[in-house]
């Protein structure tokens, strides 16, 4: 099979141009929406349920995870199936858990949340910690796989890629604030679900619109065993420990937390948690269906030979069924995937840095809207730059951890503070700055140590700490840090609050 | 009036109800997630066996674990929209929809 995959094609040119054009006009349009703090980190709470879920859903779908999944499924069958699960069952947790207390009690951060009824300094320093490094873990990864995705798909040199993605991104942030990011995750969100459903549509008419058909033609390829459970989970505490990470890491991811805030109610906010898991669940559905059509119509020989890690089984079936063109189609969403992600992303890391450390901890509390939209914008300005140099430092290095990585922080430090500040009474601004803490150095630590860390990237034979996520041991450390050290420390006035505090929580009378 | 609806009863029941949903989904998604991951740690047999021509019965039951976490949500929204936001609507008019 001959594939023009790797070189600049026509038609991918032209659709992503099309996409910068419009995701630019949209910008120029929010730009003049964008003055307030309101407007700019929460879109004037003019977003619906609705338009909220497929953002989230925008937020959630990385091109890693499509291209990778379907990858995955593509070259090990039924374990990629597994895997994916686990990418969704998150959402449950922040529909039952988080989101509406989130969106009654605070702001612009969850910070504003945590920080409620305890001291504001210690809490808004630590919870914004916690979510930069989220942040920054997360943004690495993307950028990285940015790069080579993009030199993949268009030939174009990993440097130039960053940069393009780079400046679009701050350009998004920095001028259209939350109101464009958000419709660049929407309009990126439906450009991936319908390229997506395209997709499988092709692959299924080929087998008559019968999935039997589909698998039946794979097993005669590749033995039953591509429809079984494979070696993905060999050692069951390793999958917990994982497990434990997905699920409530998704919970405590920093860039999905701030979108709860777009939305004018908690109602809406949990409205959006339903579409967004619905999007989510067809999605992963959808590319495990790709995977099987790419291991079918392209077979392995082809996809290992282009790329080993399998990423670019999906746009070969695109080539494969719906030629050139498509494959330029898909190339240029996988494209847009890229720079809705890591946009969100830096809108989050700037919020907790102009929103927790500038106006909450150096100004202690004390600025005025113009001020902190324009520490808003700047943060933003520093943190795609370093987004953009960290992505060219990290160049050809294996940060695929850093996703784990991410998850587990977001699992361990930033959500059993939120978590229990919400729903215990007799939680301390100290047991909260330990749980923290503790979760966050648990995570970097232990992942260090473990087998993903020590022994591949540092060659050392043996690892220190056996798992490969550290996810069971941070987070429940991160839980009993937070109960002990709020046991010894009572703090009467935090108490008195959490009544009031219900109120809101449950009625939303209060909330902004 | 604020200890007035802290101590009233329909604003208990409130916290209570909602608490245990939260709490009886949370639970469930939890097992039926985790119980998931053990089914493929300890019995890959049971999901390797064929169910109807080349699929096995592990298929559909990963898919399944995809849409029911989807239906939880749904039946926590549903939940919500009938009984939650009604009682909260009570509450909201009775101290004068401050």
């Amino acid at each position: 099979m001959q594939t023009v995959l790797g070189q600049p094609t026509l038609t991918g040119i032209f659709f992503f141009l099309l996409f910068v054009a419009a995701t630019l006009y949209i910008t120029y349009w929010a730009a003049k929406r964008t003055r307030t703090t309101a407007e700019f980190y929460a879109a004037g709470r003019s977003i619906t349920g609705l338009q909220n879920g497929l953002a989230l859903a925008g937020d959630y779908m990385s091109a890693a995870s499509f291209l990778g999944i379907a990858g995955l499924v593509s070259l090990k069958g039924y374990d990629g199936l597994i895997y994916a699960v686990g990418w969704l069952v998150g959402w449950p947790i922040v529909m039952f858990l988080i989101a509406e207390p989130l969106r009654n009690l605070g702001k612009y951060t969850f910070a504003d949340v945590v920080a409620y009824r305890l001291r504001q300094r210690p809490i808004r320093t630590a919870a914004a910690t916690g979510a930069l490094i989220t942040v920054l873990f997360y943004l690495i990864a993307q950028m990285v796989g940015a790069g080579s995705l993009i030199k993949l798909m268009f030939g174009l040199p990993y440097e130039l890629a960053i940069i393009i993605v780079g400046c679009l991104m701050i350009a998004y942030v920095l001028f259209g604030g939350m109101l464009a990011t958000t419709w660049v995750q929407i309009i990126k969100a439906c450009l991936l679900l319908g390229g997506a459903t395209i997709l499988v549509f092709l692959t299924l008419y080929q087998f008559g619109f019968n999935y039997v058909e589909l698998f039946s033609n794979v097993t005669s390829k590749y033995g039953d065993k591509f429809v079984q459970p494979g070696g993905l989970i060999k050692n069951p505490i390793d999958a917990i420990s994982l497990g434990i990470a997905l699920m409530f890491g998704t919970a405590g991811l920093p860039h999905i937390l701030m979108r709860f805030y777009t939305v004018p109610d908690a109602k809406e906010a949990r409205k959006s948690v339903f579409y967004a898991t619905g999007f989510i669940g067809y999605f992963y559905i959808l590319t495990f269906t790709i995977g099987f059509g790419a291991a079918a119509l392209v077979g392995h020989e082809i996809i290992s030979k282009i790329d080993k890690g399998g990423n670019m089984a999906a746009p070969l079936l695109a080539e494969a069924l719906g030629g050139e063109i498509f494959l330029g189609f898909l190339a240029a969403v996988a494209f847009a995937t890229i720079l809705a992600v890591v946009a969100g992303l830096t809108l989050a890391g700037a919020s907790a840095v102009s929103h927790d450390i500038y106006v909450g901890v150096v100004k202690r509390g004390r600025a005025d809207e113009k001020q902190e939209v324009k520490a808003a914008k700047i943060a933003t300005l520093c943190l795609g730059l370093l987004a953009i140099i960290l992505g060219i430092v990290f160049k050809g290095q294996n940060v695929a951890f850093m996703v784990g990585l991410a998850f587990a922080v977001a699992a361990s430090a930033n959500f059993p503070a939120l978590f229990m500040s919400i729903f215990w009474k007799k939680f301390t601004t100290q047991g909260a700055v330990w749980s923290i803490y503790t979760g966050l150095l648990l995570s970097v630590i232990l992942i260090i140590l473990s087998p993903t860390v020590w022994v591949d990237i540092l060659k050392n034979a043996q690892p220190i700490f056996p798992l490969k996520n550290p996810g069971i041991v941070s987070f429940f450390g991160s839980f009993i840090a937070g109960i002990v050290v709020s046991w010894l420390t009572k703090e009467k006035e935090a108490e008195e609050k959490f009544e009031t505090e219900k109120i809101r929580s449950y009625i939303g009378i209060g909330a902004e | 009036m604020k200890e007035e609806l802290l101590k009233s009863s329909l604003f208990k029941e409130i916290v209570r109800s909602k608490n245990s949903i939260s709490l009886i989904l949370t639970v469930l998604e939890l097992i039926i997630y985790f119980g998931f991951v053990l089914l493929v740690a300890y019995n890959k047999e049971f999901l390797g066996e064929k169910l109807y021509g080349s699929v096995t019965v592990g298929i559909p039951i990963g898919i399944g674990v995809i849409i029911l976490s989807w239906l939880l949500t749904g039946i926590y929204v549903l939940w919500s929209n009938k009984v939650y936001d009604e009682k909260v609507s009570k509450i909201r008019e009775k101290i004068g929809g401050e």
